[in-house]
């Protein structure tokens, strides 16, 4: 198993006790997902839909690349990789 | 016969050393590739030099002409306003290394006498030199850079918390024409954050209160407020004529539509967002030459639901982060004027205050965005409300 670090944007904190990273093992992001699932349901109800699917308006990254173009949910982490939630955010004012 | 003065003796000397040129065939050389350097200074090139010519002023010559002319092996002819100057400066040249170095006999006056090509640049004024002064030592930027400041046209949609330290530093900087858009007033609760407004301003247009600002600081610039609430039917008119767009807005009806014109009508879109404690910046930009980016559609296709993006009004933000995050999109902004340096096209930085981190991410664009791939046929400005406010609900 990989040990890997999930940075949690500020807006999804309060759904993990306010930490903004995550340590945990997992594979692939998918196994992130699921793990933090069983976790914290209400920060993975934000991030993927009701079928698993990410949804629209959230990225997220492996070591800085996103992984609409390196494998998606499939995509294997290697030991202490970084995976980011990033949400779009509209503030401005 | 009284000896020669040691001027004389080490003008001959040069001219035994450096060939001599008359203007026409330097005219030809030039054409034929060779760099054709004006060493006289800015009053004198502000009367007329050849086009095209390097104008590097005698003094900072030697710090700047590698920089000019990196290949020592490119042919360099030299002009002053009478050959003579040129002739010290020619020396030099060969001192750095440059192999084949000419100066022009009779210089400029025989240049333009002889009915050669001449040109008026543009230069800067000397209120502007003292004020851009700082600009002025970098070579990335010098007086061609610091001219095209002043001729950019920017436009800040949003005059308030990311709006404010842009327009500030785009005012210092010299961007010539800055465009403000934002229809509210200005509200105590602002000044938390909006520097670019005043406790005496309360009650009063942002965009009123932002240009008494920047014109204080900077009154040779011109400020265009567009006090009024940007939509479909009114985006292109005023989008017209910038050079880039800085989108400082804070909802997401507003970023896609600042999008949509953006990819439209090519213009780079400089993007700034903020939630709290931490913020977002890219450039979305997918006419950028250099590097296919994504537009803002390929890295959100659709914004949130309303109830799971609450707004800085609802959910607060820490006043100062406005400050970074505008602050890197005024420096984006230079650099695409300037065209300097790697934009932030392709590339998101995300800034998270707390920990004090900053992630470089990358962005790619979608090759089936139906609003930026390529050979897309603009489908057309949406009602950007229901877009939003139905966003999670299904299609």
């Amino acid at each position: 198993m990989s040990k890997v670090t999930v940075r949690i944007p500020t807006a999804l904190r309060s759904f993990v006790g306010g930490a903004d990273e995550i340590g945990l093992e997992a594979e692939t992001v998918g196994r992130v997902i699921s793990v933090l699932a069983d976790r914290h349901r209400g920060l993975i109800e934000r991030v993927c839909d009701a079928e698993g699917r990410v949804r629209p308006f959230v990225n997220l990254f492996v070591d800085g690349k996103n992984i609409k173009t390196s494998g998606g949910l499939d995509t294997p982490l290697a030991d202490g990789a970084v995976v980011s939630i990033v949400p779009a955010v509209a503030g401005g004012r | 016969m009284s000896e020669p003065s040691a001027k004389d003796r080490r003008l001959a000397e040069l001219r035994a050393r450096i060939p001599e040129i008359e203007p026409a065939e330097a005219l030809k050389l030039q054409s034929a590739g060779a760099a054709l350097i004006d060493v006289r200074e800015a009053d004198e090139i502000a009367q007329g030099s050849p086009p095209g010519a390097l104008r590097l002023g005698r003094g900072f010559l030697e710090l700047r002409v590698e920089e000019a002319v990196p290949d020592k092996n490119r042919t360099v002819v030299v002009t002053c306003a009478g050959g003579v100057r040129s002739l010290f400066a020619a020396e030099s040249l060969a001192s750095l290394g440059y192999r084949d170095v000419r100066s022009i006999r009779g210089g400029f006056n025989k240049w333009k006498n002889g009915g050669l090509p001449v040109e008026v640049p543009r230069t800067l004024t000397a209120q502007e030199r003292e004020r851009y002064g700082r600009h002025l030592l970098m070579p990335e930027v010098g007086e061609k850079g610091q001219l095209r400041l002043l001729d950019a046209r920017v436009l800040l949609v949003g005059a308030g918390g990311l709006g404010s330290p842009v327009a500030l530093y785009l005012a210092a900087a010299g961007v010539g024409t800055i465009g403000l858009i934002d229809f509210d007033v200005v509200d105590r609760s602002n000044l938390q954050r909006q520097i670019v407004h005043t406790d005496d301003r309360v009650g009063t247009p942002k965009v009123e209160s932002a240009r008494k600002t920047l014109l204080g600081l900077n009154p040779a610039i011109k400020v265009v407020a567009h006090e009024t609430r940007l939509d479909s039917t009114n985006v292109e008119s005023i989008f017209d004529g910038y050079h880039v767009v800085v989108d400082g807005s804070d909802n997401f009806a507003t970023r896609y539509l600042v999008n949509d014109a953006c990819v439209k009508l090519r213009i780079p879109n400089v993007h700034g967002s903020i939630f709290r404690f931490e913020g977002q910046v890219s450039v979305f930009w997918p006419a950028y030459a250099k590097r296919r980016g994504p537009c803002y559609r390929c890295v959100y296709p659709e914004p949130p639901p309303p109830e799971l993006a609450p707004s800085c009004a609802e959910a607060g933000v820490l006043g100062v982060l406005p400050g970074v995050i505008g602050l890197l999109e005024a420096v984006e902004t230079v650099k695409v004027i300037l065209g300097i340096g790697d934009p932030l096209v392709g590339r998101l930085l995300h800034y998270d205050a707390l920990p004090a981190r900053i992630s470089e991410l990358t962005l790619d664009a979608d090759p089936e965005c139906r609003y930026c791939r390529e050979g897309a046929v603009f489908p057309g400005y949406v009602d950007y409300d229901v877009f939003c406010s139905s966003a999670g609900q299904g299609p």
